[in-house]
């Protein structure tokens, strides 16, 4: 049986606008990957549980609060302590251009702004996730 | 032969006509569709419109109003300019609201920050990375003095966007106007507290539907004794669109939760006529002109019916639906950002042609970050050009009898009412949220619109076509990440200085109020006036009602 | 990578118990050397199955009984599975949503699975899936099912305990009992237990399970399964109340229904009742001996199960490879009859031939 790509989608911090996260895990899912969606206001530590428990090869967060530069390092920071840094961890939502540098210094390996066509994510998964 | 006859005669012959050139020259697509995904004839003629003008349309001020609320709409007085800001602390957001009223605002609208918006104190774990970030931070009345300070409360409209915790944030309203020695009575302005749309499109819920209405009746109650002046719910299909709606689906979702705030206050004891007239709406304005003021003309249309023949409504102020619109935030594009002040203009148009009673123009740079005062200017000047320079504001509803518009008023009218059908027949808006159906709607739209703008169906300027390389935007505004620190700071302080007894005498009241049925604004005032925060409110409602639980669809 | 996958698991490993999962799901062939190290474990945990019908609040329940299980100082471990997509193969699982708030106890492992689309190959996931959780030391470990088809009567033979859920106002308010899953039903939920009609729907559910009861103890003439899906489709059409009047009731001899317990997810309510009946039936069952005999005939139904898959998969790679083919061929030509052709077939699969 062919392996599933399965990807965590979701929401750290405490906005509500779920409308891109909702269009991605659907995007996924018509391109054949298992998508567990975990829904609002997911703490760092909530993701990170759901990966591993999950078996999952990648973590897509969306944010459009701003809180971007607390939350997502911490996501990553907490998978490598758990020996997990194998799983592909990318951003998208309302994120500054000048944040990027930092976010992808801090191991997010892509941050997708608006208008980023759901083709261009399915592409950067399967391009990039490390357990084939 | 009648008028109509020979009209459909030209128009069989006409059609005939230009579908020779059509062959070699055909159309530049094969379907001509609406934003809502309705189809557009080639020609509108009077045969498009049908139906008796005096019932379905009649005059400005007049039942079923859809040609607006009042007689002589700007002729009298433009909408209200009102642009939703806050940011950071309560001294920033004071500053930047005293600034917006140098320049001519005329309301206040006021944006709170995540973790109020949720009921959790900036120094709960969940609020890290939040605080102030997308709009200012209260956590007791403290913060709310500030925010407040040097700004007459009997002079300026306050709008404020929020929801669940609606209740605590008019109390601190109240008490702060208190301070200043202006009666409740004498107080204007808004508050959000819909929470129904909350569940399906904008996620800042706490507690589970029923005694989420329970609060919202009771601020009905409350304020139509206390705060006769106050909007005590803006009905939002705004966010719903931005979740991904349609048109016709805004019009009808926002109509279902109006008709279900309605039926709870109703079934609470309240007459129709009392709390009626104090319903506002909240809508969204987005590219396609035509549309959208159809749109609002249609949505005028069917609550006037229903509020009359649904619910019995006497008073005529209880049908008029007026309405604050914010032009379409999913609409602006992060590339080119300069070209959304143009959407931003044709949106706010709309808007005025369909007359709103007060707008919120979005400024270029909102795909991006939160505004800078630049473009918060040119976002409120370009209302003004609108007022002012534009003529479009000169006489009522001046698209009233274009066949165009008044067909597609027809059609979103009945597109409207057969989704309002469906959710009847569902058990209405509350049971079809817990089913998912309105989500799942929304999702739907969501998804099909995102797949037209990937199959270049729909063309977005600088997204999709007439794209053009870019260096990194600069100049963005930046929330001082020291103002998470500040605010824990500030409530700490506030804690040490309050009488803790007093406040836990008035939880303890809160919380046998909520356990029983007792109204919950008197304690809540009560406990606000102790400097209980927000947090600490909130956590014994949470106590009594339990937490909301989203249900997922796909 | 068997032996100390199968020892990270023995450790409790959430990530080792992850991938072990993923490799059985896949179908890895090394992943069931993993399961024969494990095998110790089996039947530590009590396996419950939770079935009912998309919507009747499965995902909620769950999330409040695992709450409920820890504050009795029980680990668990749920398997949530949702439908594949039919057009991509992909899926989105959204039950886990729910159950989020447990995500960071160390005494709860979630995982959820997509039902592929696979015949018989949901159940055999699930079957494994609860062996790696029960090896990984779990108290209990949940099944919640994908709620239509054929998962719900399979739940029968992983489960200790099948947790059958009917809520009102589903339309048919006894859609939960359709003719066959009734019987599989250890105890009953009403779900949504403050909504109008309730009561009526627990009326219902109990007089179904009496009159089951009366006809397998052969009270009424003819009982059989054919019969009672009959008989149920009769009391649905004519009504309950008329039936119950008609119904002899059982002299002197208690029957031992199951319960049906009423609870609403949403706040808790009760919850606690129900996993404290989950608990005792199955110590109960336990101490007279009837968990051995279900288990017994639960391991007969895998095995059987497990056999027909690995037939079928041998005959996808004949397939794949061409002798069913040359086979088909021969018989058209008449060359061969189909009998012979079929026992070639079989008698190369027991010698374990491979392609």
């Amino acid at each position: 049986m062919e392996r599933k790509i399965r990807v965590i989608v979701a929401k750290p911090g405490l906005d509500g606008h779920d409308r891109g996260a909702k269009v991605i895990a659907r995007a996924l899912r018509d391109a054949g990957m298992e998508v567990i969606y975990t829904g609002l206001r997911q703490t760092p530590e909530q993701i990170v549980q759901a990966a591993l428990q999950e078996d999952a090869d990648v973590v897509a967060m969306s944010i459009l609060s701003g809180a971007h530069n607390h939350l997502f390092p911490r996501v990553v920071e907490l998978l490598k302590e758990k020996g997990a840094e194998d799983i592909l961890v990318f951003g998208g939502g309302v994120i500054p251009e000048e944040d990027i540098p930092f976010l992808k210094s801090k191991g997010i390996a892509e941050v997708f702004g608006p208008g980023t066509p759901t083709s261009a994510t399915v592409e950067f998964i399967k391009a990039h996730v490390k357990r084939g | 032969m009648s008028d109509k006859e020979s009209l459909e005669n030209a128009l069989r012959d006409w059609n005939a006509k230009v579908e020779k050139p059509l062959a070699q020259y055909p159309e530049r697509k094969s379907a001509f569709v609406t934003g809502s995904d309705a189809p557009i004839r080639r020609l509108y003629t009077p045969v498009d419109t049908q139906g008796d003008y005096m019932e379905k349309v009649g005059l400005p001020g007049e039942f079923p109003y859809t040609r607006g609320v009042q007689q002589t709409m700007y002729r009298g007085r433009f909408w209200t300019m009102r642009q939703y800001a806050g940011f950071g602390n309560a001294e920033e957001s004071n500053a930047r609201y005293k600034y917006l009223l140098a320049q001519g605002q005329t309301g206040l609208s006021i944006a709170f920050d995540l973790p109020t918006q949720i009921g959790y104190d900036s120094d709960h774990p969940l609020a890290a990375g939040e605080v102030g970030k997308v709009g200012v931070a209260i956590d007791s009345l403290a913060d709310m003095e500030v925010l407040f300070d040097g700004i007459p409360l009997d002079k300026v409209s306050t709008s404020m966007t929020i929801n669940a915790p609606a209740a605590v944030l008019l109390a601190m309203y109240i008490a702060v106007a208190e301070k200043q020695g202006v009666a409740a009575d004498k107080l204007e302005g808004t508050i959000q507290n819909d929470i129904l749309k909350e569940y399906v499109a904008r996620g800042t819920y706490i507690f589970p539907p029923s005694p989420s209405m329970r609060l919202i009746t009771d601020i009905f109650a409350y304020c139509s004794k206390q705060v006769p002046n106050w909007n005590t719910i803006s009905i939002s299909g705004y966010h719903i669109r931005e979740a991904g709606a349609t048109a016709i689906q805004e019009v009808a979702f926002t109509l279902a939760d109006g008709i279900a705030y309605v039926e709870a206050a109703v079934k609470a004891g309240l007459d129709v006529d009392e709390f009626a007239p104090r319903l506002s709406f909240f809508f969204n304005a987005h590219n396609d002109l035509f549309e959208e003021v159809a749109k609002f003309r249609a949505a005028r249309r069917v609550w006037a019916h229903i509020m009359k023949e649904r619910f019995g409504a006497k008073n005529p102020k209880s049908m008029m639906l007026r309405f604050h619109t914010q032009t379409g935030g999913s609409t602006l594009t992060a590339q080119q950002p300069e070209n959304n002040v143009v959407r931003v203009t044709i949106q706010a148009l709309a808007a005025v042609l369909g007359g709103t009673q007060s707008l919120h123009t979005n400024s270029r740079d909102e795909a991006l970050a939160l505004p800078t005062e630049d473009s918060v200017r040119i976002a409120l000047r370009s209302q003004q050009i609108l007022a002012y320079e534009s003529g479009v504001a000169e006489t009522p509803d001046p698209l009233a009898g274009s066949y165009y518009v008044e067909s597609l008023t027809d059609s979103i009218e009945a597109g409207a009412l057969a989704y309002l059908k469906r959710i009847d027949d569902l058990g209405g808006a509350v049971k079809a949220i817990e089913q998912g159906f309105v989500q799942q709607e929304i999702q739907d739209s969501a998804y099909a619109w995102q797949m037209t703008v990937e199959k270049n169906e729909r063309v977005v300027v600088g997204l999709n076509k007439f794209q053009v390389k870019e260096g990194a935007p600069k100049g963005l505004l930046r929330v001082d990440p020291i103002v998470g620190e500040k605010q824990c700071a500030k409530l700490a302080a506030t804690k040490a200085k309050r009488d803790g007894a007093a406040v836990a005498a008035a939880l303890e009241a809160l919380k046998k109020a909520a356990a029983g049925s007792d109204n919950l604004m008197p304690p809540i005032l009560a406990a606000v006036r102790t400097y209980a925060t927000l947090g600490e409110i909130c956590d014994v409602l949470r106590g009594v009602f339990g937490e909301y639980r989203p249900s997922v669809m796909f | 990578m068997t032996d100390s996958l199968a020892r990270r698991c023995l450790a409790g490993d959430p990530r080792a118990v992850a991938r072990l999962i993923s490799l059985l799901e896949d179908g890895d062939r090394d992943a069931y050397g993993v399961l024969a190290a494990l095998k110790e474990r089996a039947g530590m945990a009590q396996i419950i199955g939770i079935t009912g019908p998309p919507g009747a609040g499965k995902s909620t329940l769950t999330d409040k009984m695992i709450a409920e299980f820890r504050a009795r100082g029980l680990t668990v471990g749920v398997i949530a599975v949702d439908p594949s997509s039919p057009f991509s193969g992909g899926a989105i699982l959204g039950d886990r949503l729910r159950m989020q708030g447990h995500a960071t106890d160390p005494g709860v492992f979630i995982r959820s699975l997509a039902s592929r689309g696979r015949l018989g190959g949901l159940s055999k996931a699930t079957a494994f899936a609860t062996r790696a959780l029960e090896a990984a030391g779990y108290d209990i470990v949940i099944v919640e099912t994908v709620g239509v088809g054929q998962s719900e009567i399979d739940i029968v033979k992983v489960a200790d305990t099948v947790v059958l859920i009917a809520v009102p106002g589903l339309g048919d308010d006894i859609q939960a009992i359709k003719a066959g899953i009734m019987e599989i039903g250890d105890v009953f939920v009403v779900n949504k237990a403050d909504r109008d009609g309730a009561d009526r729907v627990v009326r219902e559910i109990r007089a179904m399970l009496e009159t089951q009861a009366m006809l397998q103890k052969g009270r009424a003439v003819a009982a059989g399964p054919d019969t009672l899906a009959a008989r149920n489709a009769e009391i649905l059409h004519h009504g309950l109340a008329d039936m119950r009047a008609e119904t002899p009731q059982p002299d002197g001899e208690r029957v031992d229904l199951p319960p049906v317990i009423k609870t609403v997810a949403e706040t808790g309510e009760g919850v606690p009742e129900l996993c404290a009946e989950i608990l005792s039936r199955f110590a109960a069952d336990k101490a007279s001996g009837a968990l051995d005999e279900r288990r017994h005939k639960a391991i007969v139904a895998q095995l059987k199960d497990l056999v027909g898959w690995q037939v079928a998969e041998y005959f996808a790679e004949r397939e794949r490879d061409g002798r069913v083919e040359a086979l088909a061929r021969a018989v058209q030509h008449r060359t061969l009859d189909i009998y012979s052709a079929a026992r070639e077939l079989f008698s190369a699969l027991v010698k374990g031939e491979e392609p």
